[in-house]
Parts: structure tokens; C-alpha cells; sequence
């Protein structure tokens, strides 16, 4: 994860996790890219139903989940996408992790290959409190949702709601659905358009579709 | 095996060597015998029979058969996972691993560890009474190869009358036969655990092996492979072989923090042959206690059995061998494991992942060698005991803790 954690209680399930696993069928097949520590994936197995796998970069991150009796790999989504057959899963996520990315349109370019759907969530870097700290401050932004300096993030490949569509129109994918969500998860609960959105929303799940 | 190496004091019965050879043709443990009508079929061609294949069996069978756990001996490894071994006196080599409350709880789970084909502790092999001449095969006996060790293991479960197994676990050469169950019989294994192994022995590997065989084969009481009848014994080849591959166990560093540098048992160097440094008496001490506990012509057969497992030969790949398998894998390495490197076992989960299959993959930082398997990791542990569970949980197996809380923690 290389966002800040959101925190929730014991039990408690994140806003953009359930968001997520709203999304997915019954008793998909399921790869989930950048496990964490596998609260998505527990959840979906649980809740869902799904035969479900992941790839997590950090070695601890991955030995956590299987020992939670999850089936995880460590891999990075750049390289690892393409050992996977076409069309292999019903669904592939990404969940907080194409901006850390080293080749994001070749990410999505694989995920859409490997998963007949696919869920992306994104943090939207066009979000305003990150626009008034470039206008007002002249400094990039750090805020709790995205805490790290310029010089120390992981998150090398920022974009905004906007941009992201422009990138899935690109690739022909069909956005199929859209959910904007607040920094801590939770649904933004107005119907608004796309340059609404890419303001007020500090992240977006997106359903995908080639 | 060497999960002795923090006691290198303990020592077998004085009579060690005569009870092996008893066990290699009688043994004391369960057995299942197959006639001249029910001949094992090798690779090789040639029909085994008769045979037999001695086996251990901890916890209980369900009604329904579905929690059978197989456990598939390393090299030098044995039935006696997790109760005395009768030739050295000593516990099992996994108990840590295998018994109730452990990783693979026996008061859940019926596991069943069977002796290789090929091997000396009273499964058929090279010991065995050749029924063409009335003596001992010795290397008249059929070279057997990883998938035979597995058929005759299949043939064994068919004997308990189980199906499916729910899982089949082991370490190293043992990795090598789960690795073989899943791809020979992918119906039959829910889940598979190949633990510091790999989809084929390399040349580095068969390299080590050829140096230990040359060594048995070079003492003089071997006779051509049949010493057995002729009342002697090649153990100065064999303790030889045993300290080439023992060194293949372990690390530089482990080596390093054991022994270093340091004498033994002396204030000075000799300037002689002698065993001068700690590392030496180790060693010696491994090759003189092993020869106790093993055939040697069984090291030949079972080093041989390794060094032809490819998978990617039988079944033209990896990826091809796991086909459209629904077992679920969990594959494990080593840091410190030279001898089969985390390299080898992400090269199987690459392949598996091109099956679009079911796998974990797990890197443990240890820095004990290959041996890391047979030792205290409490970091393995718990990776199996949480992939075992989940497994359970998807087999619809009352997992241990479950009956006590049905709360997630």
C-alpha cells in the first residue's frame, strides 16, 4: 500500500474495500494485485465467495496473507502480469497501486488482458485540497491521504480522475462503473458530473471491460 | 537428513547397523504387500513384483476419507515422520511439524508417510530379496525414478481405500514427489506443499550426487553392488558420500557462526591429517553415524531417483504438467538454500501461474541452508499451518480452532 492506511477497527471493513467487493460476482475468479496484508482478499473470500488469488510486493506483506490462509505470490505488477493466461480470471484488481507503478498503461494493457473484468481504484490527484497546496503553497502536495515529500514516495505515476478515462478510452476499455469515494473510503452520495467528481473526489473504483 | 546437527553427541544403538539391516527386508512398522499378480510398472519399463512398502500412520481416518495428509520423505528420510525411528532411537524427523497441535495437527488430519521404493527402512529395494536368484538385488535392482516413488505411494493410499488426499506435504527430495502427485494424479491431491525444491534437479545438483555415488562406488567392500551376500558393508564410501552432501545442507554462514575457525578439542594445529578443526569432527562425525542408519546401495538408487525428476521432460513443461489443475499449491523457500535455491521455486510458481493455478508462494529468511526445512522456523510454521487451514476451510474440513470459535480474530 502506498497510500496512507486507512484505518479501520477490528472487524470493521474499509469504505473503498466494500465498495469493491460490491463489484465482484459470486464465486469469481479473482486476482488481486497488491494484497497488502490481505484484507481485500479475506474479505472477498469470505463475503464473495471467490476463488481468489494475489500478488503482493512485499515479502512480509505476502507471508502474512498465506499465513491468514490466503493464496498469495510475491510479484510486482510490472513484470509478473505476464505470466498469466488470457482471459485467466473473472476479475483482476488493482487497488491502490497503479500510481506506484513503473508502466501504468502497460499495467492496465495486461490487466485487461488476463481478467474478463477489471476493478481499479485510483487516488485522484486533481482533488482540490492537493490544487490549492500547487497554486497557494507552490509545493507539491502532502496531505493525509497521500502523506509522503516528493522525494520519498513510492507513488511515481500520479493522475487524475480524468486522465484515467482519457488512459482507459486509450486502451478501448469500457468504464462500466465509476464510484468516487472520499480519502477515508466512504461513497461520495451525489450525482455529479465527471468535472465534479474529479474535484471532490479523493478516490475513484472503477469497473473495467475490454 | 540431518536434523541432528545441534547434538552430534547423540549416537545410534551399538547394534544400529545390524537392526537397519533387519528393517530394510522386515520392518517393524505397517506394511503393505503387493503379490507377483500386482506388479508396480516402473518407468523404466520393468514390472516390480512381488513389493512392498512399508509405511507410518498418525491420527484418525473421517468417515467420509477426505482428511488424508501425505508426507514424502527427503533422500535420506524415512516413514517415521513423527515417532521414533527404531535404528537410531531417535524422535521423528518433522515432529516438529507433524503431531497433535502441530502445523499438520494429527488430531485433525490422517497422515500417512510411506519408506521410498528404492529405500532401506523396509519399502523394496536394492536390500530386498531377489526372487530370480534368492539373494539380495543389489544393483541388479531396477533403477526407479520420482514418478515410480510416487505410483507405488499411489498404490499405497489405493490400498487404504482413499480417493482424494487432502494434502500432500514434504521437503527437498520430498518436494520432488508432491510436485509429481500433483502433476501424475491432479484428481487425487486438494492441496500440494513442495517445501525447498524444485520442478528438476540441476547439474550442480547431479554433480554432488555423481561425487557421493563415485565414493560409495570406489570402497573396495562394495563388490560390485553386492556386498550384502558377501557379509560387508562400503561405509568408509558411504560416511564419504554423506559429508560431501552434508556440507550441501547447510550455508557458509551457518557453517561460519557454528564453527568457524575453531579447533577441536586442541590448543594448537597438528600439522598432520587429523581432525583439526570443529567443522572436521562434524563431519566425520555425520558420515560415521549415517552409515549406521543407511544402505548404500539404496544412496545410489535414491540420489539417482532425484537426479532424473524433470518434470519439463515428462510432460514437455511445467506449466503443461499443471494443466488445468484445481490443486491449490503452496510453494516454500529458503534465503540461505543454495542447493535449491528461491530461484527454482519461482520458476514452479511461474509455471503454475501460466496454469492459471491456485498458488502461494512463500520466501523464508533463514539462514540455515537447505536443512532449514527439517529445523525449528517457527516462520514455516506458521505459513502452513494458515495455508493447511485455509485449505481445510475450502474443503469443507472442520480446521483446528474451529470447533472452539467461529468468530474471525
Amino acid at each position: 500500500m502506498n497510500l496512507a492506511p486507512i484505518q479501520t477497527k477490528p472487524g470493521q471493513v474499509r469504505g473503498d474495500h466494500s465498495v469493491v467487493a460490491s463489484l465482484v460476482p459470486q464465486g469469481a475468479r479473482v486476482l488481486d494485485i497488491g494484497s497488502e496484508d490481505g484484507a481485500l482478499l479475506d474479505l472477498l473470500v469470505r463475503e464473495r465467495q471467490v476463488d481468489g488469488r494475489g500478488i503482493e510486493l512485499s515479502q512480509e506483506g505476502v507471508n502474512r496473507c498465506v499465513a491468514r490462509g490466503l493464496s498469495v505470490i510475491q510479484g510486482d505488477a510490472d513484470t509478473d502480469l505476464s505470466d498469466y493466461p488470457d482471459q485467466a480470471f473473472d476479475v483482476a484488481i488493482l487497488s491502490q497501486t497503479l500510481q506506484a507503478t513503473r508502466a501504468p498503461k502497460e499495467v492496465m494493457s495486461e490487466l485487461l488482458r488476463i481478467g474478463k473484468q477489471v476493478i481499479v481504484s485510483i487516488p485522484n490527484f486533481a482533488h482540490w485540497r492537493n490544487r490549492a497546496q500547487v497554486v497557494f503553497r507552490g509545493r507539491m502536495p502532502v496531505t493525509k491521504y497521500l502523506p509522503y515529500e516528493w522525494y520519498d514516495t513510492p507513488n511515481i505515476h500520479f493522475c487524475s480522475l480524468r486522465d484515467f478515462v482519457d488512459l482507459c478510452r486509450e486502451l478501448d476499455a469500457t468504464v462500466e462503473k465509476a464510484v468516487a469515494l472520499s480519502g477515508k473510503g466512504n461513497k461520495i452520495p451525489i450525482n455529479a458530473p465527471w468535472w465534479v467528481w474529479n474535484i471532490v473526489a479523493e478516490q475513484a473504483v472503477f469497473l473495467l471491460k475490454r | 537428513m540431518s536434523a541432528d546437527i545441534d547434538n552430534p553427541a547423540a549416537s545410534a544403538p551399538a547394534d544400529a547397523e545390524e537392526v537397519q539391516a533387519n528393517e530394510a527386508v522386515s520392518p517393524s512398522s505397517k506394511l503393505a504387500e503387493f503379490s507377483a499378480e500386482e506388479a508396480l510398472e516402473l518407468e523404466s519399463g520393468v514390472k516390480l513384483a512381488p513389493w512392498q512398502i512399508a509405511f507410518e500412520t498418525y491420527g484418525t481416518l473421517n468417515a467420509d476419507k477426505s482428511n488424508a495428509v501425505v508426507v514424502c520423505h527427503a533422500l535420506t528420510g524415512d516413514q517415521y515422520v513423527a515417532s521414533d525411528n527404531p535404528v537410531t532411537g531417535k524422535p521423528g524427523w518433522w515432529s516438529l511439524m507433524v503431531g497433535p497441535g502441530k502445523p499438520i495437527d494429527t488430531n485433525h488430519y490422517f497422515v500417512i508417510c510411506s519408506n521410498v521404493l528404492g529405500g532401506c527402512l523396509g519399502t523394496t529395494g536394492p536390500a530386498t530379496i531377489n526372487p530370480d536368484t534368492g539373494k539380495p538385488y543389489g544393483v541388479d535392482f531396477p533403477v526407479v525414478t520420482i514418478r515410480d516413488i510416487v505410483r507405488a505411494q499411489a498404490r499405497l493410499v489405493d490400498y487404504l481405500g482413499i480417493d482424494t488426499l487432502f494434502a500432500v506435504i514434504g521437503g527437498s527430495m520430498g518436494g520432488m514427489q508432491v510436485l509429481q502427485w500433483a502433476a501424475s494424479y491432479p484428481e487425487r491431491v486438494f492441496s500440494a506443499v513442495p517445501i525447498a525444491a524444485a520442478a528438476r534437479h540441476t547439474s550442480q545438483n547431479i554433480a554432488f550426487h555423481e561425487v557421493g555415488r563415485q565414493a560409495i562406488m570406489a570402497d573396495p567392500n562394495w563388490l560390485g553392488g553386492h556386498y550384502i551376500e558377501h557379509d560387508v558393508r562400503p561405509t568408509k564410501g558411504l560416511a564419504i558420500a554423506r559429508m560431501a552432501a552434508h556440507v550441501t545442507y547447510m550455508s557458509d554462514e551457518s557453517l561460519h557462526q557454528k564453527f568457524g575457525r575453531n579447533l577441536q578439542d586442541r590448543e594448537n594445529l597438528t600439522f598432520g591429517f587429523d581432525a583439526d578443526f570443529q567443522i572436521e569432527s562434524y563431519l566425520r562425525h555425520q558420515g560415521m553415524t549415517f552409515v549406521d542408519r543407511f544402505d548404500a546401495n539404496s544412496y545410489l538408487y535414491v540420489t539417482r531417483a532425484m537426479d532424473y525428476f524433470d518434470l519439463a521432460r515428462e510432460f514437455g513443461s511445467v506449466t503443461n504438467a499443471f494443466k488445468d489443475t484445481n490443486t491449490r499449491f503452496c510453494i516454500m523457500s529458503f534465503t540461505s538454500d543454495w542447493l535449491f535455491p528461491t530461484s527454482e521455486s519461482r520458476s514452479v510458481v511461474k509455471a503454475l501461474n501460466a496454469a492459471a493455478a491456485n498458488v502461494s508462494f512463500v520466501e523464508i529468511e533463514c539462514d540455515r541452508g537447505h536443512d532449514s526445512f527439517l529445523l525449528d522456523v517457527p516462520e514455516m510454521f506458521d505459513t502452513i499451518r494458515g495455508f493447511v487451514t485455509g485449505a481445510a476451510r475450502a474443503r469443507g474440513l472442520p480446521a483446528p480452532g474451529e470447533e472452539i470459535s467461529t468468530t474471525d480474530s
